[in-house]
């Protein structure tokens, strides 16, 4: 037996491994790679080419088809009204909160409130919205008592021309993310100074922290902005649960074309998929001239001198919106827990009259395989995605070695790299990114399944653990490499271990974000692998509340097990920690 | 992983995969050898996913075939048909024609009629399967699928009938329900908000469209032919006019439309919508069995005829069990499954055989049915009005997308 290798030794090794550079254009080229190609594979039909369709010449014939289509404008319309609404009232909702309650109980019982909210998958938030708003709905049998009507009232509230009822199902998931990347940057810019200098000045709470605080917040979650108003642009499932149809989005009614059984709209499909990226590009950009305009307004109103000193009545409006996504979340959430009860339940009873197992019993061995599934590709792809952003994270480090307390950023090209996924809507690649799988004859496996799944999943797991990641103190490193240690060794006992809790909620999103996604695992999974996501979609056609709920919440579950072990075990695993501290 | 190794290991995969056998035709005349090789293949069976009855009985039929055949069926869950269609046909475009995803697929109508017309199917196998001798092929429908003759590309699986639903608790006597596609405009003027379709292309909201069609149109002859640009607008006017004194009148003014039939059970069951209709002549007595809907629904039809097809189910092309699929194709037209589809405690579908052809044990089995207390017996279900070809339906659609869809 070999005696053991001091640690040291390990340094020239690693290094080549993570060699500045090169390991993180590998890992972020291949993650944008499959965007680059399934874009392509969109591309070439859009413009006519499609031999096995019998498309050999190029031609704009698509797109014409496409800009005829009826209604064409106002689904352009819905997309864009969807994509910018959407993030300003998140954002905003957000900014307004943390003003109000930084520093305060609200601020702490809405952080204990986050996990379970982060974890309730899109659908399953809409459908428990719909539950809650629509004319048959919870809000509608409480005043059905006091206003005399025993049948729905005939109004258009889900699938409103407008898209409110998607937008604010949006708004409610979208919200709660935001505010968890916000807190997460708040601790990095300095608010307590900062709040105690404008106070000094005399301005009042909300005002200063909307003056001082605010701007740098934002800055640090500018991404996760933009990855919000992209994917409310082109969203698929809220759209369908909530939207309106006649015309739906046009990402919903793109997907209609792609699957549609007379094949020769996949053309204009294609043509479709390519207006999509444009419309959310359009997005973007309306949205990044907003931020400038906000900007001046904001100087604007800290150089007229105002204090703003009676904020009390902004404080209670302030709370309004995350309070009311959060509580609409969960009573959603605890009605579809009903409905999956519930025996016959018509209008306006209020409770179902009565209980019965009948749908769990149904559902709980049909789902089991489908449950595990889910939970494999998600553990696989989060880890996965943990073990490269890690190595992206650090080779980037590494070119900074001496840089104690110098703000660390990723090279912009390789950070847009990795985001692409994020930005370019996945409908516009995914059916491009299928015939690629096909053409390599990759069959559907547990193992492809994660590797694509791979590709949404890590650019959220790089949001979550880029700053935290950069924000550790770099002297802890410095003194453990001047007793010896090496590069592995800092990274497994003194970096990792001190980051135990950010690492947790990334690899909890990541499995979150994994487990939501459909479209990747129907098209890629080629049905041969469906997880809990792709049976509640099938299902829900069926439109049995009982069912739907049963699904929606067992969606919810492991995303819910995999917040609240990220939540617990590092206080688990604190008093190991406090002991290696303070030795 | 450095890039290379990526490569190297999609090449191994490409490779591997490559290596595997040609989706080779079978023979379904020589039985024993299908039966042979069908032995421990594994059928992925496309199908509409949203009814857990559906999805328990095939998932009885996976474990008969498991059983007896010693074949894996995998219920691949769908939440629209025309997604195993897309596909077929996103593998025909990466040329992975052996292997194929899909080996069985529940289909008919446009998504049959576009995969055939694409080349997209197994060699017709239906008439040749053993239990074909059951069928009954009185019913043009099991043989021609909206016009279109099936070739034998697809084996009939369930009959359909258009059936109108309502709650006389709630809307009175169902005897004093609306008779015809006019009858039904008058109490809509009566009841407004009460009544809707799903929107087209939803698979019953077009069938509304062609039962409304086919009653008003003057010469029905001129449906069973493909449509002609020239004479569409003179022969659907009728049909036009009547959706537009119908629009105000739909529940939520026409502004919003059910997302299907499922859904219109729960408008139903809440109040919302007074009259309803299903392809699926049990469709109210399982829904009251599954708590769905009150116990006090009935059915009712037009005494003119309703609309009436078969849905079946079909082998893709590149599929690689198709010894297996057609077992299962078989064993969907046998006595014991089609007796067990009929009942509505499973599923309520009615079968597609002959019971004339039946042995006299299964012809009392299938009389012994109990239907449900909403179930018209078959006596009184009233004539089958055919289906129009198959271009009808695409043109209506588009049509009713320009004037209503946006």
């Amino acid at each position: 037996m070999r005696a053991a290798v001091p640690a040291t030794t390990s340094f020239p090794r690693f290094s080549r491994v993570v060699r500045p550079g090169f390991s993180a254009w590998a890992i972020a080229g291949l993650l944008a790679l499959p965007v680059g190609v399934g874009l392509a594979g969109a591309m070439l039909p859009a413009v006519g080419y499609m031999p096995a369709l019998g498309g050999t010449t190029f031609s704009l014939a698509p797109f014409r088809a496409l800009f005829a289509q009826p209604g064409l404008a106002a689904s352009i319309g819905l997309s864009l009204a969807s994509g910018l609404l959407t993030t300003a009232v998140s954002t905003l909702g957000v900014a307004l909160f943390l003003a109000a309650f930084h520093g305060t109980i609200g601020h702490r019982v809405a952080r204990r409130a986050l996990a379970p909210l982060l974890a309730v998958p899109h659908a399953a938030a809409a459908f428990g919205l719909a539950f809650l708003i629509a004319p048959s709905g919870l809000l509608f049998r409480l005043l059905a008592l006091p206003f005399g009507f025993d049948r729905p009232p005939d109004l258009l509230i889900l699938g409103d021309p407008l898209g409110l009822a998607m937008m604010a199902g949006l708004v409610a998931k979208e919200m709660p993310f935001l505010l968890l990347v916000a807190l997460a940057a708040l601790s990095q810019a300095d608010p307590d100074r900062r709040m105690a200098l404008a106070r000094s000045l005399g301005y009042g709470k909300a005002a200063a922290f909307l003056m001082t605080v605010w701007p740098t917040v934002y800055r640090q979650i500018r991404l996760p902005v933009l990855a919000v108003t992209a994917y409310a642009s082109g969203v698929v499932d809220v759209a369908l649960i909530l939207g309106p149809s006649t015309p739906a989005p046009l990402a919903v009614r793109l997907l209609g074309w792609m699957n549609d059984a007379d094949l020769s709209l996949r053309f204009m499909a294609s043509a479709g998929a390519i207006l999509q990226v444009a419309v959310t590009g359009a997005v973007l950009g309306i949205w990044l001239l907003g931020e400038r305009l906000t900007g001046a307004m904001r100087r604007q109103a800290a150089t007229t001198g105002h204090r703003y000193r009676r904020d009390t009545g902004f404080r209670i409006v302030g709370s309004l919106p995350v309070a009311l996504a959060g509580s609409a979340v969960f009573l959603g959430l605890l009605l579809l827990l009903v409905w999956s009860f519930a025996g016959f339940w018509g209008f306006p009873d209020v409770l179902p009259p009565s209980y019965n197992l009948t749908t769990w019993e149904r559902v709980l061995p049909a789902a089991a395989g489908p449950m595990a599934t889910t939970f494999l590709v998600a553990i696989l792809a989060a880890s996965a995605a943990l073990a490269l952003v890690v190595v992206l994270l650090e080779s980037r480090r590494c070119q900074f070695r001496a840089a104690a307390g110098r703000a660390i950023r990723l090279q912009p090209a390789i950070a847009g790299l990795i985001y692409l996924p994020l930005i370019v809507p996945q409908i516009a690649f995914v059916f491009g990114l299928q015939v690629l799988v096909m053409a390599l004859r990759l069959e559907p496996t547990i193992l492809l399944l994660a590797v694509v799944h791979l590709i949404f999943v890590a650019p959220y797991v790089a949001l979550a653990l880029a700053d935290p990641w950069y924000a550790l103190d770099p002297r802890y490193e410095q003194v453990s490499a001047s007793l010896g240690h090496g590069p592995i060794t800092r990274l497994f006992r003194v970096r990792l271990p001190m980051l135990t809790a950010p690492v947790l909620t990334a690899v909890a999103i990541g499995f979150a974000t994994s487990v939501g996604q459909y479209l990747p695992t129907v098209l890629i999974g080629a049905g041969r692998l469906p997880t809990i996501t792709t049976e509640a979609v099938a299902l829900a056609s069926g439109g049995n509340r009982r069912i739907i709920g049963a699904y929606a919440l067992l969606q919810t579950l492991l995303p819910f097990l995999a917040f609240s072990l990220s939540g617990m075990l590092p206080r688990l695993l604190s008093p190991q920690r406090r002991a290696k501290r303070a030795p | 992983m450095g890039l290379k190794r990526v490569a190297a290991l999609a090449c191994a995969f490409a490779l591997i995969a490559g290596s595997t056998t040609w989706a080779a035709e079978v023979d379904p005349t020589d039985w024993p050898a299908v039966l042979e090789e069908a032995e421990g293949q594994t059928v992925y069976f496309n199908a509409w996913g949203g009814s857990q009855n559906i999805n328990d009985y095939i998932a009885w039929v996976g474990d008969t075939v498991k059983e007896r055949f010693d074949i894996t069926l995998n219920h691949v869950k769908l939440d629209d048909t025309a997604n195993a269609v897309a596909t077929v046909v996103a593998e025909k475009a990466a040329g992975k024609d052996e292997n194929g995803s899909i080996d069985l697929i529940w289909i008919n109508g446009e998504n049959f009629v576009s995969m055939q017309e694409a080349g997209l199917l197994s060699d017709g196998f239906a008439t040749k399967l053993p239990n074909w001798r059951y069928v009954d092929t009185d019913n043009p429908s099991v043989t021609i699928d909206f016009t279109v003759p099936t070739n034998g590309q697809e084996s009939p699986w369930g009959g359909a009938k258009m059936v109108f639903f309502a709650d006389p608790a709630r809307s009175g006597p169902i005897e004093e329900m609306p008779d015809s596609a006019d009858e039904l405009l008058t109490w809509a003027k009566e009841n407004p908000g009460r009544f809707s379709y799903p929107a087209p292309p939803d698979f019953v909201g077009s069938s509304f469209l062609k039962q409304v069609l086919i009653e008003k149109v003057e010469d029905r002859s001129v449906l069973q032919e493909p449509v002609e640009d020239a004479e569409f607008e003179t022969v659907t006017e009728p049909l036009w006019e009547w959706l537009a004194a119908m629009q105000p009148l739909l529940w939520r003014s026409g502004r919003d439309y059910p997302d299907n039939y499922p859904a219109m059970k729960q408008l139903l069951a809440d109040g919302e919508m007074e009259i309803i209709f299903a392809f699926n002549p049990a469709e109210a007595s399982a829904g009251i069995a599954a708590g769905e809907l009150p116990d006090t629904v009935r059915s009712f039809v037009f005494s003119g005829g309703t609309l009436g097809n078969t849905h079946f189910v079909a082998i893709p092309y590149n599929s690689d069990a198709k010894a297996a699929a057609m077992v299962v194709a078989d064993f969907l037209i046998s006595p014991e499954a089609q007796l067990r589809k009929e009942d509505p405690r499973y599923w309520g579908d009615p079968t597609v055989l002959a019971m004339d052809k039946l042995e006299p044990a299964d012809r009392d089995a299938f009389a012994e049915v109990d239907r449900g207390i909403a179930t018209l017996p078959p006596s009184k279900l009233g004539p089958v009005l055919a289906e129009p070809h198959a271009s009808w339906m695409t043109r209506i659609e588009e049509e009713w997308k320009k004037r209503y869809g946006s």
